[in-house]
């Protein structure tokens, strides 16, 4: 591979990690945080994706649109429609044990992937969307940085904003009260803490930060289709990311994404080495075997990640004072 | 006359409703022993029903025995396949809170998927059979397979009724269901029940893909596909109570099949999780009264 | 050789030690109550005993075997069996059912110990087609002792047998007891009707803060005037 070769694909490697990484960062919220089990941040991702690939989009004949917002339009209306998303499953199941949750995020998003498959008005099913730009491509351009470079630098900057909140939230009051909720939730109750609420908030946030990933995808990659929403790269590699890494910790959330961001994509050129010819068909489901087999060894072997999550000095002061 | 015409539409999609409806069935008694014993949603049974209906073709493939054998084959096969992954994984990770279980679990279905698609490969099968011309009675069309499988998933139905309530070690596990703590003071043996839990999740969920598979084609996908409608099920049956698992799944599957009057036939698995939405929100404890 | 000897029991959920130090013996075809305040540790020494929660340190003997924290299924293996303060029996399950899984481990014809359970609780046997969760509170706690007793335990461990039942029902389970020890069993409760308990309990205990206070049989620690002004009313 030539150097521009390995330039672009660590372009791209460095913003799918950092596009991950928010995902992951937003499921540490209702899952790290809040104890909250949202197995569908597909459903959530995908509604941030295609809310601003319409918005931003030129018109086309193919489906609803021609609004040709700006990127930053699209992004807010992507994080306001997932928010609602959120705000609906969260209010629904908020006073549901825990697996009701889960079953009911893998509903919405299982829902969500047939209506974008069905409505074709609205998304053009499966043929997909398409001539969704690059973040502030001209001015990349103008300044002599590619769009792809552009766009690992607007994903950067998000990722940064997006983990800048989420470690404020974490230490802030709002953030204790919502671990103490997940580690003994009647104690908390009993302290005449609304617990619904809480929870509920914790999940519309994970939600809307998980639409923001979705936006960003889109204008990254361009184009849409419901096949980039399957449970498998939505839901499942961000769970995995999580827990290894270490749920409750944003560092371990961003680290979780470089660790399996680069195990699945170094599986790809492993494999595609490895596999004899006639063979390489193989090469995706032995993926995700590798990926579902590395989940079991670290439940069973280290579940709270490479970087547990560490009581935050605040609540150990206030324990010895 | 079109009065006549919607009445003949809607007792034919009753017919495919309650044939979906005993398949969805076994996979929602399945889940709902899971839950009530172990306490947490499994979520690789979609894809241990994808297992059960490939273990059971692949079984016709190697030995060309009769059709119906695919049936106890499968059964056999997945019943072993949900053990094993008890032993190996869950049974190391049941100490730990059961929402860990969920997500395992969720890890075990995409390996079981993947497998299949390893062993087999992504072609699409069926089960022999051909295309099978249906009896004409009144103006309905009946499909000589819809009555095998219905009459399967009856037979498989009253045989777990009977383990359930004849066998000691079926009312031991509506006991730990019943209280996980009372069963241990008892002197049951919690480890043994918990294997015999999975035998049957196992092999209910195998039935539940020979027939799925008998209706219509296999895919690696099969099972994943109609997990939402099996929990919906178990849901509307009001979860960890089988018996309700089987009322739940007749109701879901009806409604999956007639919702086709006004909806696309692709957004059946949405109608199961509308209205298991619904009872959610009205009856978190399911619409169905009873225990086991 | 006693049926039971638990000496010097220290242990606790995790935390702090709730027990510190008590002791308790049963002979055969003793019955022993445990009384003491609310947070005296009785329902915890009992579990503590019946390996419920973990020994950290003392003994616990039965004829003489060393059985300290071994799993309830090895205690009612060795004839032990206990009987919980609530959720005691099988909601699902009929009277019957319920019975039959109190003698899990035993293989063989169930129907001569259904029998002896129902010469001691004539009633279960007329509602043995019933499920349990239907039953009346004071039915249930036959159910349970009923389902205890199907092991042919040497040692019936009961933790509040009469809590929640109105005084006629009081007496009657007393009345049973009595009947259960003359099976050749003994008998080791915790009880909050401490006056009554006492009256029918061969020896007592009266357990603070999670070590032996008084130790004496039932009529003398009825009589001790201490006693009488911490737990019988004066």
């Amino acid at each position: 591979m030539e150097i521009s070769g390995i330039a672009a694909y660590l372009v791209s490697f460095f913003t799918f990690v950092g596009i991950y990484a928010i995902l992951a960062l937003g499921l540490n919220m209702q899952w790290g945080f809040t104890g909250q089990f949202n197995i569908g941040i597909a459903g959530f991702f995908a509604v941030g994706a295609y809310t601003s690939a319409i918005l931003t989009t030129p018109e086309s004949p193919w489906h609803v649109g021609g609004f040709q917002h700006p990127f930053l339009v699209g992004v807010v209306g992507a994080v306001i429609a997932s928010a609602l998303v959120g705000l609906l499953i969260g209010a629904i199941t908020a006073r549901l044990r825990t697996d009701y949750l889960a079953i009911a995020t893998i509903g919405i998003a299982e829902t969500l992937r047939l209506v974008i498959a069905n409505e074709g008005w609205l998304t053009n099913g499966v043929r997909g969307m398409s001539n969704i730009d690059r973040p502030f491509s001209d001015f990349f351009q103008a300044i002599g940085l590619s769009s792809a470079m552009g766009s690992l630098i607007v994903v950067a900057a998000f990722l940064a904003g997006v983990y800048f909140l989420v470690e404020r939230a974490r230490q802030s009051p709002w953030g204790r009260v919502l671990r103490a909720i997940r580690e003994d939730e009647p104690a908390t109750a009993a302290a005449g803490k609304n617990i619904g609420r809480f929870r509920l908030e914790a999940f519309v946030v994970g939600s809307a930060i998980m639409g923001l990933g979705g936006a960003l995808y889109a204008h990254y990659f361009g184009f849409l289709s419901p096949e980039a929403f399957l449970p498998l790269y939505g839901t499942f590699l961000v769970w995995v990311m999580l827990i290894a890494g270490g749920s409750g910790n944003n560092k371990g959330a961003l680290l979780g994404a470089v660790v399996i961001w680069t195990i699945w994509s170094g599986s790809e050129f492993v494999m595609s080495a490895g596999l004899p010819e006639g063979y390489t068909g193989y090469a995706g489901p032995l993926r995700v075997i590798l990926i579902g087999v590395l989940l079991q060894v670290i439940l069973i072997t280290r579940p709270e990640g490479i970087l547990p999550e560490k009581a935050p000095r605040a609540i150990a002061k206030g324990r010895r004072g | 006359m079109t009065d006549v015409y919607i009445l003949i539409e809607l007792l034919q999609l009753s017919i495919y409703g309650i044939v979906l409806g005993s398949i969805l069935t076994l996979g929602a008694i399945g889940v709902s022993m899971i839950f009530g014993i172990l306490r947490f949603a499994h979520f690789a049974h979609g894809d241990l029903i994808t297992v059960g209906a490939y273990v059971g073709m692949g079984f016709l493939m190697m030995t060309h025995a009769p059709v119906w054998t695919a049936l106890p084959a499968g059964m056999i096969g997945a019943a072993i396949v949900a053990v094993l992954i008890d032993q190996t994984v869950y049974k190391r990770i049941r100490r730990t809170q059961p929402v860990i279980l969920l997500i395992s679990s969720f890890g075990i279905g995409l390996i079981l998927r993947s497998l299949v698609q390893v062993i087999w490969g992504p072609n699409v099968y069926s089960f022999p059979g051909g295309i099978q011309r249906p009896w004409m009675v009144w103006e309905l069309a009946i499909i000589p397979n819809h009555l095998w499988i219905l009459l399967a998933a009856v037979v498989i139905v009253t045989a777990l009724h009977l383990f359930l309530t004849r066998t000691r070690i079926g009312k031991a596990m509506r006991a730990m269901s019943d209280n996980m703590d009372l069963a241990l003071v008892t002197g049951i043996p919690a480890e043994r029940v918990i294997m015999i839990t999975w035998l049957l999740g196992g092999a209910l969920a195998a039935g539940a893909g020979v027939l799925l598979g008998m209706d219509s084609r296999l895919t690696p996908t099969m099972g994943w596909n109609i997990l939402l409608p099996v929990f919906a099920a178990a849901i509307v049956g009001g979860i960890g109570r089988p018996y309700g698992a089987i009322a739940g799944g007749m109701l879901i599957g009806l409604a999956m099949e007639i919702s086709t009057l006004f909806l696309e036939p692709s957004y059946k698995p949405a109608v199961a999780f509308l209205i298991m939405v619904a009872v959610l929100i009205v009856r978190p404890q399911g619409i169905f009264k009873g225990a086991w | 050789m006693s049926l039971l000897q638990a000496n010097d029991i220290y242990g606790g959920y995790g935390g702090a030690d709730i027990l510190n130090g008590a002791s308790v013996r049963v002979e055969d075809n003793e019955i022993v109550v445990i009384i003491g305040a609310n947070g005296a540790g009785k329902s915890t020494l009992m579990k503590a005993v019946f390996g419920l929660l973990h020994v950290r340190s003392g003994q616990v003997l039965y004829r003489g075997e060393d059985i300290t924290n071994r799993k309830p299924e090895q205690m009612v293996g060795r004839g032990i069996a206990y009987v919980p303060q609530e959720h005691n029996v099988f909601p699902s399950l009929t009277v019957e059912e319920n019975l039959e899984m109190g003698a899990f481990a035993i293989k063989g014809d169930l129907r001569p110990r259904l029998e002896k359970v129902f010469s001691v609780f004539p009633r279960l046997r007329e509602r043995r087609r019933q499920d349990a969760g239907l039953m009346s509170g004071g039915e249930r706690q036959m159910v349970a002792m009923g389902r205890a007793l199907m092991i042919d335990p040497k040692l019936l461990m009961l933790d509040e047998p009469t809590a929640g039942l109105s005084p006629r029902l009081i007496d009657d389970t007393f009345e049973r007891i009595r009947e259960i020890r003359s099976l050749g069993i003994g008998v080791l409760m915790v009880e909050q009707n401490a006056k009554q308990a006492l009256g029918v309990a061969d020896r007592g205990y009266v357990l603070a803060t999670g070590a032996n206070r008084f130790e004496d049989t039932g009529k003398n620690l009825l009589d001790n005037r201490e006693v009488a002004e911490m737990f019988l009313g004066g």
